[in-house]
């Protein structure tokens, strides 16, 4: 994977603040989804649909592509806003998250829109999911790789620590996991609803490579990605740092946020912000 | 007896060939893994029971063994379904579906990945280890289950059979099996297509459709030939499929006798029994006793006591039967 030169920085960086849009306004429209996670992710999606993947939106069945399996479905959002943007359906049906007859599911649901690799909401089954994918690439002798992206709560389900054991166990090297380590959760922070830390050791001691970095730093998110191609003896985990709630202030770090959306003069103050932002980056890279 | 089916004619005696329907899992498995190279095979510590064993001394490569965890059996499974592997995941009934229920739902049913779900030691007929190895609402929760099938053989030939059709049918299957030597009722030549009933006697004047599936099916046939001595005839239905169910035979049925009993190793609720009540109220409503669990879990014992004690031999079979033909 090449690196990030200045220019396309820029570019994503531009691009990850139209996604926190749409995600703003695709929840005002909706009425009802999460608000922390899909913001929080949106510079992690952007690199991945944009940089990281190997995709072809106008031909979403590819048998070469590489698989990104959605653990944590409720931040949907944002994945809906990077696919769409990438091609995959047209930005207009991003009002649709939701209603009736939409194929933009509250959770995505893997039939009902090409591009999607599973079906997920329930917490917890994302990892053995992508670990099962995984495995079927190294059966048939195929070189993509499969990426899971997971939130950290969901590392209380029993369900993920069997699939980091079986994926430890069958060294499959074509997986990369990463993790939205925003500390928050429905009922408030991680680490006092049920710790997680020390996550990073865990993961090793369960014959992981882990790598350790700040998820809004995209150099360093595509650096990590790299690595994780070249590890050939075990699967790699990318343990991303993030804000909850990102590029809106008053939704940063703030659990209450995890599950509801913004009424109309919350996202009419978000779209302000995130509109200054986007003029803050376009300067700073002039 | 239905000559044309072909079935044990060594069936009614004493020295009948007797083994475990789910030995003939792990025949059908490596039969099917030889025909397609997609099959793969997944167990949870249960290799030996299940009747993995032989397909993963053959095909190791094809065969994962992800220790005592079910919910990971389950999802591992539906990756690789949906990236076209065809995965069979084998344990006890209780476990998968009990232990898996939401992974199967959303990662396999919803997901609509081609995983095959083979429940073992399922029913009263486990015995000694008692009602918490003793599967006896498996079917119920999958029957309710959108996209999936479900399917009961009686015998280890038809569970054979059933789970090379299973390779066959695209999408999420479950299939039911039995831990216990059972009657051999079929043989080779017995033809199995999933999604259809048959008739596996037929008296010369019948009063009562008995309709069954799984090993009880060999009570259901001991009753038929009893209750004809005491001039009651009967039909008796092999309803394997219970999802799809084969509605056009099982309407005939009662149409041609106007009473129904239902057999089954499972809660009356939820199970063959609620299927076909589900029908004949929507289509031909008719009087039916049920033969089954009422709504209670089992114990140990040995399966012939148990099958006794619940209310699930041929003497509640024949009961079932009186008490139905009062109700016409």
């Amino acid at each position: 994977m090449t690196p990030l030169h200045e220019g396309r920085l820029k570019y994503l960086e531009e691009l990850a603040n139209k996604v926190r849009e749409d995600v703003i306004e695709m929840l005002l429209e909706a009425g009802s989804g999460h608000s922390a996670g899909p913001l929080g992710m949106a510079d992690i999606f952007t690199v991945l649909y944009f940089h990281a993947l190997r995709h072809d939106p106008k031909f979403p069945a590819w048998p070469d592509r590489d698989r990104l399996v959605l653990s944590n479905g409720h931040i949907c959002p944002v994945l809906y806003a990077v696919m769409a943007r990438a091609g995959y359906f047209p930005l207009e049906e991003l009002k649709t998250l939701r209603r009736i007859n939409s194929r933009l599911q509250g959770h995505p649901h893997r039939t009902a829109l090409p591009g999607l690799e599973t079906t997920s909401g329930p917490l917890g089954s994302g990892l053995s999911q992508a670990a099962g994918i995984a495995l079927s690439a190294r059966l048939d002798k195929k070189k993509f790789r499969t990426y899971c992206l997971t939130s950290d709560g969901e590392h209380q389900e029993g369900n993920t620590w069997e699939a980091i054991m079986f994926a430890g166990k069958n060294k499959l090297s074509n997986l990369t996991v990463v993790i939205d380590r925003n500390n928050i959760q429905i009922d408030g922070n991680t680490e006092s609803i049920m710790p997680l830390e020390p996550l990073k050791e865990k993961y090793e001691s369960f014959n992981w490579h882990v790598l350790e970095i700040n998820g809004h730093d995209m150099e360093a998110f595509v650096s990590a990605v790299s690595e994780a191609e070249v590890i050939f003896e075990k699967p790699t985990v990318i343990i991303a740092h993030t804000i909850p709630g990102k590029g809106v202030s008053f939704m940063e770090r703030d659990y209450r946020w995890h599950g509801k959306p913004p009424n109309k003069e919350e996202a009419k103050e978000a779209m302000k912000e995130l509109r200054s932002l986007g003029g803050r980056i376009r300067s700073e890279h002039e | 007896m239905n000559e044309k089916l072909k079935l044990n004619p060594k069936l009614f005696e004493e020295d009948v060939e007797m083994k475990p329907s789910r030995n003939g899992f792990g025949e059908g498995l490596i039969l099917a893994a030889r025909e397609h190279e997609g099959v793969v095979g997944l167990c949870a510590d249960l290799t030996e029971s299940t009747r993995m064993e032989a397909f993963a001394k053959e095909f190791p490569e094809r065969f994962f063994e992800v220790g005592v965890a079910e919910q990971n059996m389950a999802t591992i499974a539906a990756g690789l379904g949906v990236s076209g592997k065809i995965p069979f995941i084998a344990s006890y009934a209780t476990f998968s579906p009990g232990r898996n229920y939401e992974q199967i739902r959303t990662t396999i049913a919803y997901n609509d990945s081609n995983v095959k779900i083979a429940g073992h030691h399922a029913g009263i007929s486990v015995g000694p280890d008692g009602a918490t190895h003793q599967a006896t609402e498996d079917v119920a929760i999958m029957r309710a289950m959108p996209n999936m099938k479900v399917f009961v053989p009686c015998d280890w030939i038809e569970a054979k059979k059933a789970t090379i059709a299973a390779v066959k049918l695209w999408g999420p299957v479950y299939l039911r099996f039995g831990r216990e030597k059972t009657p051999v009722i079929t043989t080779e030549a017995t033809p199995f297509v999933p999604g259809k009933a048959q008739i596996f006697w037929r008296s010369r004047k019948p009063r009562v459709a008995i309709i069954t599936c799984g090993i009880l099916l060999y009570q259901a046939l001991r009753a038929a030939e009893e209750l004809e001595k005491e001039r009651i005839g009967t039909i008796v239905v092999n309803s394997h499929s219970i999802k799809p169910l084969d509605e056009q035979t099982l309407l005939e049925m009662a149409e041609l006798t106007g009473a129904v009993v239902t057999v089954e190793e499972h809660q009356i609720m939820g199970g063959l029994g609620s299927a076909v009540a589900e029908l004949f109220a929507r289509k031909r409503p008719t009087p039916i006793e049920f033969t089954g669990l009422h709504d209670t879990f089992g114990e140990s014992g040995k399966p012939d006591e148990l099958i006794e004690k619940y209310g699930m031999g041929v003497k509640d079979i024949k009961g079932a039967v009186k008490k139905v033909i009062m109700r016409k």
